[in-house]
């Protein structure tokens, strides 16, 4: 991202007005506190008790304790997790096989009426997926695929496909043409091409991809909640289910959503930049 | 961007003539995998879904099973819940969109600036939307918005002692409720796309101009802005198309009730547990119908997103 390298137009602002400069300095900070303190409260009241975590006013400074962590894993959320990390790895790497062969056709060597095709691909995403949910379904009880973890699989690449297409092919296009000319009249095969001219520039926008069709697939809960039942429920549709219990419950129900959104913590604050080219489809870098 | 049908018709002509024929096919190849695929799991079953909209298709009743003509259509058109359904959807998408956009628009300024824990406030502020949609809900609506034991009371409490205003957030304002859960976590995205415009702004100008004694508003309205704007645009329209679809919220926060089902929830709803596929697949041409409408004006904005980068 060029943004990283601020110009020294605005650094010598910084030091022409000192005072609002400040001023704006505490506002960014308060504002990003602001911002992270439902989280941070989150984190805090996992770590108490279920007494203390449900007090008014709050106890910022009770006791901690593993308490909530301790009778969330004991509640069995291991199938789901599993379950969701299966969904989630498989799809994005479905996606990206189907992807790069695809995003190759539309840049490097394109087909005939190649924005055509991607006008197309843009198109399924403005579909609104919920406007296939009975069919799908129907379709997966007719065949006894209900509750079969490769029933989401296999939608949630088809959910990403598009994107990692639109992303991969605007790194594609990044290409030189030149090198790509050079490297087939010194002979280089498709394999040698592909290692050498066109990995170096397509490596970060795979990253990117990953990332997001990771995050979209890890999130999804309406498809999950009408294609999967008891066996392959993923840990999001877990998670709904896990406030019907009666009497206190808060630290659990925080411990849980901490656990079940620390992948998508991990690997966002990880690549931060890839998250931007990710969420644009590539079109900002 | 420096793909252009030009450039892929110079490659082709390197290529002996006889093999031509053969070549089309080695190109489409590699495309076919993928678009196979996305025709039959997205467009197939919308073709299913239209004809099943003007079907009198209950589960509940199989045996009326049988063509309905346009009557699913005047039910969701007449239907009071289904109408406010479609109206729920059209302000819970405006006002988080705008809300969004706003705020994002305001950050990222702040953020555009070197000051010290820069990164630090990014990463503080790019945390919600790395949440999890329904554990984002739940701490929402539990840890946040509930009378008894949550923060937002609490606080209340803590700051105007024992005879603290308890509202009770959800019950009070349902619509809000929701469209602040969903603002929380879509601002970031709005100010990630938002501050990824600002810092390509071409700082010589910027310069220029300020050695030639614009005010900082003249650079803001006159320079700033209009850079920003397709970078508004795009994130307005895919926030929209996101939050258009939003369940998770609805689901959990207020389970569609006190007037917050919003049209992915009904749809969710008629079909789920009323089981009327019918009526169901009606809505869904209608989201669909609306969603085209916002798409046309996307569609155009994100291509001449992608036409600018290529010059």
């Amino acid at each position: 991202m060029s943004g990283k390298t601020l110009s020294t137009g605005q650094v010598e602002n910084v030091h022409k007005q000192p005072r609002s400069g400040v001023i704006l300095s505490i506002t960014a900070w308060v504002v990003g506190l602001m911002f992270v303190s439902p989280v941070l409260w989150m984190i805090l009241t996992s770590f108490h008790s279920e007494p203390d975590a449900a007090t008014n006013p709050p106890s910022f400074g009770a006791p901690l304790t593993l308490e909530g962590y301790r009778s969330f894993f004991e509640s069995g959320p291991w199938p789901s997790l599993i379950n969701s990390v299966m969904a989630s790895v498989v799809s994005t790497l479905l996606v990206l096989v189907l992807a790069f062969p695809a995003a190759y056709a539309l840049s490097i060597r394109p087909v005939r009426k190649w924005s055509d095709v991607l006008f197309f691909l843009l198109s399924t995403k403005f579909l609104p997926i919920v406007a296939g949910l009975l069919p799908i379904y129907l379709f997966a009880k007719k065949v006894g695929m209900l509750d079969n973890i490769w029933l989401l699989i296999v939608f949630y690449t088809v959910m990403n496909l598009p994107i990692a297409i639109w992303m991969l092919r605007s790194f594609l296009a990044e290409v030189p043409s030149e090198m790509l000319e050079a490297a087939e009249v010194d002979g280089a095969g498709l394999i040698l091409t592909l290692r050498k001219v066109v990995a170096p520039v397509v490596m970060p926008g795979l990253a990117s991809a990953a990332l997001i069709c990771f995050i979209f697939s890890w999130n999804e809960l309406l498809f999950a909640r009408v294609l999967t039942g008891t066996v392959s429920q993923t840990a999001p549709v877990y998670l709904t289910g896990f406030v019907t219990s009666q009497g206190l419950f808060l630290a659990k129900v925080c411990a849980a959503s901490l656990v079940v959104s620390l992948p998508v913590l991990v690997a966002g604050f990880a690549a931060q930049d890839k998250l931007v080219q990710g969420l644009s489809m590539g079109a900002v870098r | 961007m420096t793909t252009t049908p030009t450039k892929g018709a110079g490659v082709a002509t390197k290529k002996p003539a006889r093999l031509a024929r053969s070549g089309d096919w080695a190109r489409r190849m590699p495309l076919l995998p993928a678009l196979i695929l996305v025709f039959f799991v997205t467009q197939l079953p919308f073709v299913f879904t239209i004809g099943a909209s003007f079907m009198n298709w209950n589960a509940y009743y199989p045996d009326e099973r049988g063509f309905g003509g346009i009557a699913n259509y005047k039910t969701v058109l007449t239907d009071p819940s289904a109408r406010k359904a479609i109206w729920v959807t059209v302000l819970l998408t405006a006002a988080v969109v705008l809300i969004s956009l706003f705020l994002g628009l305001l950050i990222a300024l702040l953020l555009d600036r070197k000051f010290f824990g820069q990164g630090i406030v990014r990463t503080m502020m790019i945390t919600p939307f790395l949440i999890v949609p329904v554990a984002a809900a739940l701490l929402w609506k539990h840890a946040l918005y509930n009378p008894e034991y949550g923060l937002f009371n609490g606080l209340l409490t803590k700051i105007f002692g024992e005879d603290a205003p308890q509202p009770d957030w959800i019950s009070d304002h349902p619509m809000w409720s929701i469209i602040f859960a969903i603002v929380w976590q879509w601002t970031p995205f709005m100010m990630l796309i938002l501050l990824a415009g600002l810092q390509s702004r071409p700082m010589d100008v910027v310069e220029a101009a300020r050695i030639d004694g614009a005010s900082p508003w003249q650079i803001f309205t006159n320079m700033t802005l209009p850079h920003l704007r397709p970078y508004m645009e795009l994130s307005g329209l895919l926030g929209t198309i996101y939050v258009v679809q939003n369940f998770d919220h609805v689901f959990t926060i207020t389970g569609g009730g006190l007037g917050t089902a919003n049209l992915p929830y009904y749809i969710y709803q008629t079909f789920y547990t009323g089981q009327d596929y019918g009526l169901a697949s009606a809505a869904g041409v209608v989201v669909v119908i609306l969603t085209i409408f916002v798409a046309t004006v996307a569609l155009r904005t994100v291509f001449s997103i992608f036409r600018e980068e290529q010059r």
